[in-house]
């Protein structure tokens, strides 16, 4: 694996020299010149960063950054990664990486304060079901007959209406909270979550709970998206958003998640 | 027929008459400049237009009502069986809390203790506790249901309340009656049911009627435990339209209800004042 990924990283350091000696888009607009800075989280968590070791290029929002990096002209060895809490990064100021990655949804309120990259991820509806139902299969037919619960004021409670349409009437909470504790006490089989959240819950907060499968994301649900965060004003940013879209463009994005996100996960798209 | 009225008045009873009808003079013109000022002067306020979208919002509400009608169905359906079962549990602890022999001294504890427990916990722990927690020890569908475990949170607390009521009737019965009755050679048991709870009884039913309304707006409580009731279905709404017109709507069918409830209320309590004085 690693050499492989030396591989790569040579082939993308022979291929981006000379485009950067062109004088790529973020050229100069780096901290520190010919060096991209990321931070992420510390800890990073699965399956964003694979065993918190970003430099490995394992993990969604690794692999995004490499990727991104490389768009930019920016060979494997010249990223350099640095930690940063969740909060510090989006308080007003000056910072030490150019780019932020872990989950920032991208908000109005948010966006005063930081600048965000377009979104590399819109965060689909997923079915996190209880241990009662772990063996259901992922299809919208055996979905309806479950007892569903959702949070009542999230885009989930049209889309289980309109989607899937329970037989029975779904139980609706207050917040995420309170849909643990109703799935704890198996008074619902399933729920309705952004995916991240699904995947959270799963593995840390509800025991023999499983993430069932996902939804192809719908804009039209205003979902979660994810954008890198960066410093109010920084030049980067229309680099990084070039970059972003010619890897939606050719579908390397689409690859790149489908890697981590579906096959990783084992979350498949319900049909 | 005015006319002989007016006549067969008394100096006094003219001028008492005059008076009233002064007073009501002024009454319902000052009623009236108020209500006047209020529909002048509000929507002259600066966010009066956006004010008035999101919270009085014709077509929001025409498009809401009936499904917010549908979902007060089981705000209804709940406060049915809560209500007997209620009224039944709160008369039991107050009779246990007012258990005169000694050999009964467990149970006068028991209701006292349930009575201070209940009153004291805020009942959206107990709707949680109970809802949540008794579920989770593991028990299988329906018994697990949040209907019956949040009925049972709302019965339990409005017990103690209602229990406190009912021992306040029975303190009400004077002791003498008790007293005369045990000379009659009734026992403590007939003493209780046929001379003191049905006088106890009935010089609480106003009271009672306020826990009635009180219990009728809880009921929606159970909307933090998953049944989608009124207060619930109204949240939907308004996330659904970034429109708050359907909690207005909520308020609405609530008053539909609980004017007529809390007016009968007053006019008991009045007659009873009537019937004492």
């Amino acid at each position: 694996m690693s050499k492989m990924l030396s591989a790569t990283a040579i082939s993308l350091a022979v291929m981006s020299a000379p485009a950067f000696a062109g004088g790529h888009c973020a050229a100069g607009k780096t901290l520190t010149d010919g060096t991209l800075t990321i931070a992420t989280g510390n800890p990073a968590y699965y399956p964003w960063v694979m065993d918190d070791a970003p430099e490995s290029g394992q993990g969604f929002e690794a692999a995004v950054a490499y990727a991104v990096a490389a768009e930019m002209g920016f060979a494997a060895e010249n990223v350099t990664w640095v930690r940063s809490s969740f909060d510090e990064a989006i308080q007003p100021g000056a910072k030490n990486f150019d780019l932020n990655m872990q989950q920032y949804s991208i908000t109005p309120e948010r966006e005063q304060i930081v600048d965000f990259s377009a979104p590399y991820y819109t965060a689909p509806m997923a079915v996190l079901v209880g241990a009662s139902a772990v063996e259901t299969a992922p299809t919208l037919d055996a979905l309806r007959e479950l007892q569903w619960g959702a949070v009542g004021s999230t885009t989930a409670v049209p889309k289980l209406t309109a989607v899937i349409q329970p037989s029975r009437d779904p139980l609706l909470y207050g917040d995420n909270a309170d849909v643990n504790a109703a799935m704890s006490a198996n008074q619902i089989d399933a729920a309705l979550f952004d995916l991240p959240t699904a995947l959270f819950l799963s593995a840390v907060m509800i025991e023999g709970s499983r993430v069932l499968g996902q939804f192809a994301p719908d804009l039209t649900d205003s979902p979660d998206q994810f954008g890198m965060l960066m410093e109010e004003g920084n030049p980067l940013k229309a680099c990084v958003d070039e970059a972003l879209a010619s890897l939606t463009e050719r579908g390397d994005l689409a690859a790149i998640e489908a890697t981590w996100l579906q096959d990783t996960t084992g979350v498949p798209l319900i049909e | 027929m005015a006319d002989t009225k007016t006549v067969g008045m008394t100096r006094r009873e003219r001028y008492e008459a005059q008076q009233r009808r002064r007073s009501l003079i002024i009454a319902a013109s000052s009623t009236v400049m108020v209500v006047a000022a209020i529909m002048i002067f509000v929507p002259m306020a600066p966010g009066w237009e956006k004010v008035q979208r999101s919270f009085f919002n014709g077509d929001v509400l025409a498009q809401t009502f009936p499904k917010l009608v549908d979902a007060f169905l089981v705000n209804i359906m709940i406060f049915a069986w809560c209500a007997p079962a209620i009224a039944i549990l709160g008369l039991l602890i107050a009779l246990a809390r007012d258990a005169k022999s000694p050999a009964l001294f467990p149970l006068r504890i028991f209701g006292a203790t349930f009575t201070d427990v209940f009153r004291g916990v805020p009942v959206i722990l107990t709707v949680y506790l109970i809802g949540f927690g008794i579920p989770g020890l593991g028990l299988p569908r329906p018994w697990n249901s949040p209907y019956i475990w949040g009925s049972l949170a709302l019965i339990l607390t409005y017990s103690a309340y209602v229990a406190e009521i009912f021992r306040s009737g029975i303190d009400s019965v004077h002791h003498s009656q008790r007293s005369a009755a045990l000379s009659l050679g009734m026992s403590e048991r007939q003493v209780m049911r046929d001379v003191v709870l049905p006088q106890a009884v009935r010089n609480v039913v106003p009271s009672q009627m306020n826990m009635l309304i009180a219990l009728q707006k809880d009921v929606s409580l159970l909307s933090f435990i998953g049944p989608v009731e009124i207060f619930r279905q109204a949240g939907v709404f308004k996330s659904l339209t970034a429109n708050f017109t359907p909690y207005v709507g909520a308020a609405i069918i609530f008053l539909i209800v609980t004017i007529p409830a809390t007016r009968y209320a007053d006019h008991l309590m009045a007659k009873q004042r009537r019937d004492r004085s």
